[in-house]
């Protein structure tokens, strides 16, 4: 459904309900913070931010550029092909296990990890924030 | 539930980005295949994350909440690069009042 309308705006609301019924995959392994965090800054910043930019444009299903048949013939066929040796691969190992919720995922562990031994990387993404912004008010800029 | 369930999950959306990535030309809906992809990987790791805690969290006891604090690495790494990704595409859509992919194949001038 993503890849498939036209219209640029439906597939950005498809693109949410994927991210929605992906959170609600990670409630169910138990892990809570990222199911959290899944919704806040992909379904609730992210889309609102590639809406933003779509109506920004001004896009709409006429102004979709004209695609090549051998293309899109071609990448579906690449695309099914790669689905197919994964899955052919992944079906021939025996090693399945049952998964058991832990309590691993609750925001109280995962913050003990991410003050205690995962501190200066948690630093270094916000230097890395600050540097995303401070490019993109750059790059939009440039113009004037 | 069974971990080659999620494998199978994850799979299918990775192919599902990478189909849209192959046949699509709009630069937005790629932008769009790409985080589908990365949220692919995602949802493997925490999957996979579960399965270890199951098998040896008696002996690393911080070893499946390592595996969660590298998902949430992942999306500050995709909010970064979504916000300087849509500001290019915004001023490429300045120059060239199009999103078509096919018009940056001339780089030069």
């Amino acid at each position: 459904m993503v890849i498939t309308s036209k219209n640029v705006i439906h597939s950005i609301l498809f693109l949410i309900i994927t991210f929605f019924s992906i959170s609600g995959h990670y409630v169910l392994l138990n892990a809570q913070f990222l199911a959290i965090v899944n919704i806040i800054v992909y379904a609730g910043a992210i889309m609102v931010l590639f809406l933003f930019v779509v109506m920004l444009m001004n896009l709409n299903a006429d102004s979709e550029p004209q695609r090549n048949k051998y293309l899109l013939y071609g990448g579906t066929i690449a695309g099914a092909s790669l689905l197919l040796v994964l899955v052919a691969a992944l079906k021939t190992s025996n090693d399945m296990v049952q998964l058991k919720n832990g309590n691993i995922g609750l925001i109280h562990n995962l913050g003990k990890a991410l003050f205690t031994n995962y501190v200066f990387p948690f630093e270094i993404s916000s230097v890395l924030f600050l540097s995303a912004m401070i490019g993109a008010v750059i790059i939009s800029k440039r113009e004037h | 539930m069974e971990i080659s369930n999620y494998i199978i999950l994850a799979t299918a959306l990775f192919s599902i980005g990478v189909i849209g990535v192959l046949t699509r030309r709009n630069s937005i809906i790629i932008f769009m295949c790409v985080e589908l992809m990365l949220n692919a990987a995602n949802l493997l790791l925490v999957a996979f994350s579960q399965m270890h805690n199951f098998k040896l969290g008696k002996y690393y006891p911080t070893l499946a909440s390592d595996a969660q604090v590298f998902v949430f690495f992942i999306m500050v790494v995709a909010a970064a690069e979504v916000s300087v990704g849509l500001a290019i595409i915004v001023m490429l859509y300045r120059n060239t009042h199009s999103v078509d992919v096919n018009f940056l194949n001339r780089l030069k001038n």
